[in-house]
């Protein structure tokens, strides 16, 4: 009988490893279901598929062990959970299923089936089903990954790069971090398809040192992989790439590609202005395919499957499935991957079911600290790239964070301006010094000092940001502010009362 | 360990590594818990670097500390996703506590089961009024 309790950092900060420790020699650390409010959710194999148990404690552990199904944390067959059921994983199909360390479950569960088939297929041919598959940039941008690897494969060097962006700093994410803790060979496997369709042969995987979870489970799976032959030369065939992991140190901005490849290289994390474009002149100055987690996680799929396979699910331009993340104040908080289209309004309120403290939703931020904040009135909206750019917001990594009514959005608003001036590089004045004064301008609205006229200045702010600044830390600040207002205005009105009766 | 010998061991262990300077920073912070000032000459010589684009990279990134911390410390997420579960009205009984030393983070990961806290690796999550004293006095221990 085969018992999994979660390595997952999730499961692990609410005693994960008190529970592990209790059930004992033989315990699989799987990686999370991503179903945040059953955690730790411990799992037991029987012939009728994985019984989960719910939020379970050490003590719990012998009656559990004992009782089974009669136990009253029992959750029944953890496939069967609504949650879990709804959804389509595609680039989660294995996280919390396999022992994540474990290379040879990895390959019974259909890990490796696409670098055999881009190794067959050779490298064009492998630029070209990413092409085809649609597949856009996860991290955040949704540039179209195909044409970023076309770039790189067309420039002609003596060194290429693959780096992966694993710098998953916006509030309301955690995908990448499961990917890395959950199903680190997947992530390593499309680091090395991409490698070969460049012509690539070293990699780096860029993780924040916030995440010593996913530290710990990458620099383990590397080892593996190299020892196993997914490393080195690739699958023994003729392609040879190896990789490290490189952890940063508490920059948020380095979560910009090109801020990340000055600090890989020991360097200040400062933005670059583009052109040059990385997939040009990028690490240490040599062409660098630059990949958020999710996008190169989604790559083995689209090898494995074919293009044709992922590009089925989703809507207009955006293809395949997105493993979304609802977080903040929702009673079902956690991972849940589904293809394009899916409305915004399903996702809080069906699946998230609303919020935990039962009180009723009045904000949802979506795309992280620079993504726009979104009243219900707007929850028609199906999760697309282009409809949320239509609708003056972003898709982002796809966190969405829920918040009830008792949110202030003039603080939120104040809250997006502080972050900027916390996490800016310094190096563009629109971010550096914009977001200082939008600060002062808000706290002057906040204490209902000239109202109307700091608003006015907030807005003039927020335009000289959005087209002035280097990268999307400055540039994409005023999405939360603005949106806050637009949506929201009777949060700032209300400091106005306080000015009407001064 | 003498501290000149400290930094040399951990230069010689990234002897040849491209792009050496950060990850010879954070074992420098993990090793003595800051970087210090006479550490900079040290690193800029052997990467072949001047004195001010180290201090540069030193004064730039959150995890590199100017000086060791006094007390332990105590990561908090004060992101969006822990102050819409509620993390802006515990913070008080972290500040108020005098055996230990706050600091803020921007998110930890742990986005649906806030307000959530780090100490050193060790992640800690759900946490209410009871779960913030008894995680103080663990680590105030």
């Amino acid at each position: 009988m085969r018992v999994f309790v979660p390595g997952d950092a999730a499961a692990c900060a609410v005693g994960a490893d008190a529970v592990a420790a209790a059930v004992g020699e033989g315990v699989v650390r799987n990686g999370s279901r991503g179903m945040f409010e059953l955690e730790p959710l411990l799992e037991i194999e029987t012939d009728a598929g994985r019984i989960g148990f719910a939020r379970v404690t050490p003590d719990d552990v012998p009656a559990i062990l004992a009782e089974r199904e009669a136990h009253p944390k029992c959750v029944g067959p953890v496939e069967e959970l609504p949650f879990l059921k709804r959804q389509t994983r595609l680039t989660f199909a294995r996280c919390g299923i396999t022992d994540p360390q474990s290379i040879e479950e990895y390959r019974a569960h259909g890990g490796l089936k696409g670098l055999e088939r881009a190794i067959a297929l050779g490298p064009e041919a492998t630029v070209e089903e990413v092409f085809q598959s649609g597949l856009r940039g996860r991290g955040g941008a949704g540039f179209p990954a195909g044409i970023k690897w076309r770039t790189a494969a067309g420039a002609v060097a003596d060194q290429k790069y693959i780096v992966c962006n694993a710098d998953e700093g916006d509030s309301g994410t955690f995908a990448d971090r499961m990917v890395m803790e959950g199903d680190p060979f997947m992530l390593i496997e499309g680091m090395a398809i991409a490698a070969l369709a460049v012509g690539a042969t070293r990699g780096y995987i860029y993780i924040r040192s916030e995440y010593p979870h996913a530290i710990r489970a990458m620099e383990r799976a590397v080892e593996t992989a190299r020892i196993n032959g997914l490393l080195g030369r690739l699958l023994h065939s003729e392609h040879h790439f190896d990789m490290e992991v490189r952890v940063g140190a508490g920059a948020y901005v380095c979560g910009e590609e090109t801020s990340l490849l000055e600090s890989l290289e020991g360097k200040r994390g400062e933005v670059r202005a583009k052109p040059p474009l990385p997939a040009i002149e990028g690490l240490f100055g040599k062409p660098t395919i630059i990949n958020n987690v999710l996008t190169l996680a989604a790559v083995p799929y689209v090898l494995a499957e074919g293009a044709k396979a992922y590009a089925d699910y989703g809507m207009g331009r955006s293809r395949g499935t997105m493993p979304i993340q609802l977080a903040g104040n929702v009673r079902n908080g956690g991972l849940f991957e589904t293809a394009f289209g899916i409305t915004l309004g399903e996702l809080v309120n069906e699946i998230g079911g609303g919020t935990l403290s039962g009180r009723p939703v009045r904000a949802v931020q979506v795309g992280g600290p620079l993504g726009a904040y979104f009243p219900p009135s707007e929850f028609h909206l199906p999760f697309d790239y282009e409809t949320f750019a239509a609708a003056d917001g972003l898709i982002g990594h796809a966190g969405i964070t829920v918040f009830d009514d008792s949110v202030d959005m003039a603080k939120m608003a104040r809250f997006a301006m502080q972050f900027c001036a916390a996490e800016s590089c310094g190096k563009c004045t629109p971010c550096r010094i914009g977001s200082v004064r939008g600060m002062e301008a808000l706290d002057r609205v906040l204490a209902g000092e000239a109202v109307a006229a700091n608003l006015v200045l907030v807005e003039e702010l927020c335009e000289t940001m959005k087209f002035g600044s280097l990268c999307a830390l400055g540039g994409f600040t005023p999405y939360p502010v603005m949106s806050a207002l637009k949506h929201f205005p009777e949060d700032f009105a209300r400091a106005r009362e306080v000015e009407t009766m001064s | 360990m003498q501290f000149e010998d400290q930094i040399s061991g951990i230069l010689r262990r990234h002897e040849g590594r491209k792009g050496a300077l950060l990850p010879i920073l954070n074992d420098v912070q993990a090793a003595l818990g800051h970087v210090p000032a006479t550490a900079v000459p040290l690193i800029a010589e052997a990467l072949n670097l001047s004195r001010a684009e180290v201090h540069g990279v030193v004064t730039f990134y959150h995890d590199l500390k100017p000086a060791p911390a006094d007390l332990p410390v105590v990561k908090l997420c004060r992101a969006e996703a822990c102050q819409a579960r509620g993390v802006e009205a515990l913070a008080p009984v972290f500040e108020a506590d005098e055996r230990i030393q706050v600091e803020t983070v921007y998110c930890l990961g742990l986005c649906a089961s806030g307000p959530s806290a780090m100490v050193g690796d060790r992640v800690f999550a759900r946490l209410d009024e009871a779960g913030a004293k008894k995680l103080i006095g663990e680590v105030a221990a």
